[in-house]
């Protein structure tokens, strides 16, 4: 799924990087707890979550995720901001509730990836 | 690659927001130096959460990264508490982080046990009262 369909459907904005919208994501995770984000590598994925710190967008950068959904009316910080840009990660912003969120994408054929450690 | 390369980082114990940085480092050098885009994610993975902890208990320490031809070695040392029993932290779910790093996204007791998936050796040396050494060991082939 491109990430500009993933903002269309979560009616979302995007705040940082947007020359990724025409990138595929393959596969999603919806978590705020980020060591279970980081327990099962997924290829090319998009991360949602309510979380918002620097720690969000690191988690991100060492799964070699390219675009984190914050759901919930959630608003990055501008050091996340500048952490996503220096590793060209697109954030989406969405006032959708994660659960919403994660259905919304999985019903229109984003749907998780197979588990491999 | 003929010779030893070796990286070298002192993570910050104060600062749970710049906890990290070290990891992201090791990640840009390891794509310099041209390894397998696999391998690097499952080195900054094992370290990254290594540093996370070093941040949560330790009050940080020191994170070294060698590359050799046979695999990457990350050392992470620090003077912290130690683990009293190690077979216990191992276990997913297990923690003992204070609840305010439950709100940050971590305490969730997977560090130890993710830093063991991603490598393909891990040893813990822990005193208590003195500090902890964790070695791992992701192979190059």
């Amino acid at each position: 799924m491109k990430i500009s369909t993933m903002k269309e459907l979560l009616e979302a904005d995007i705040v940082c990087c947007e020359d990724l919208l025409n990138e595929h994501v393959y596969s999603a995770c919806g978590s705020d707890m980020m060591s279970d984000v980081l327990a099962f590598v997924k290829d090319q994925a998009v991360l949602l979550t309510g979380l918002v710190n620097s720690q969000v967008i690191r988690t991100a950068e060492m799964m070699d995720m390219i675009c984190i959904v914050l759901v919930r009316s959630k608003l990055p910080t501008p050091e996340m901001i500048e952490l996503a840009k220096e590793s060209g990660i697109a954030i989406l912003t969405t006032k959708k509730r994660m659960y919403d969120a994660c259905g919304i994408l999985y019903t229109n054929g984003l749907v998780g990836n197979k588990l491999r450690a | 690659m003929s010779e030893q390369v070796v990286f070298t980082f002192d993570v910050d114990g104060d600062d749970f927001t710049s906890a990290g940085h070290a990891s992201m480092q090791v990640k840009k050098n390891l794509r310099q130096l041209g390894i397998d885009p696999d391998i690097i994610r499952r080195v900054s993975i094992a370290m990254y959460e290594g540093e996370i902890n070093m941040v949560i208990h330790a009050r940080g320490g020191v994170a070294t990264v060698s590359v050799s031809e046979e695999y990457i070695e990350i050392i992470l040392k620090d003077e912290g508490p130690g683990i009293s029993d190690i077979e216990q932290a191992m276990q997913e779910g297990f923690s003992t982080a204070p609840d305010n790093i439950r709100t940050l996204g971590f305490g969730a007791g997977m560090g130890l046990p993710n830093m063991k998936r991603y490598t393909d050796y891990m040893n813990i040396e822990s005193q208590v009262g003195v500090g902890t050494t964790i070695t791992m060991r992701v192979n190059l082939e």
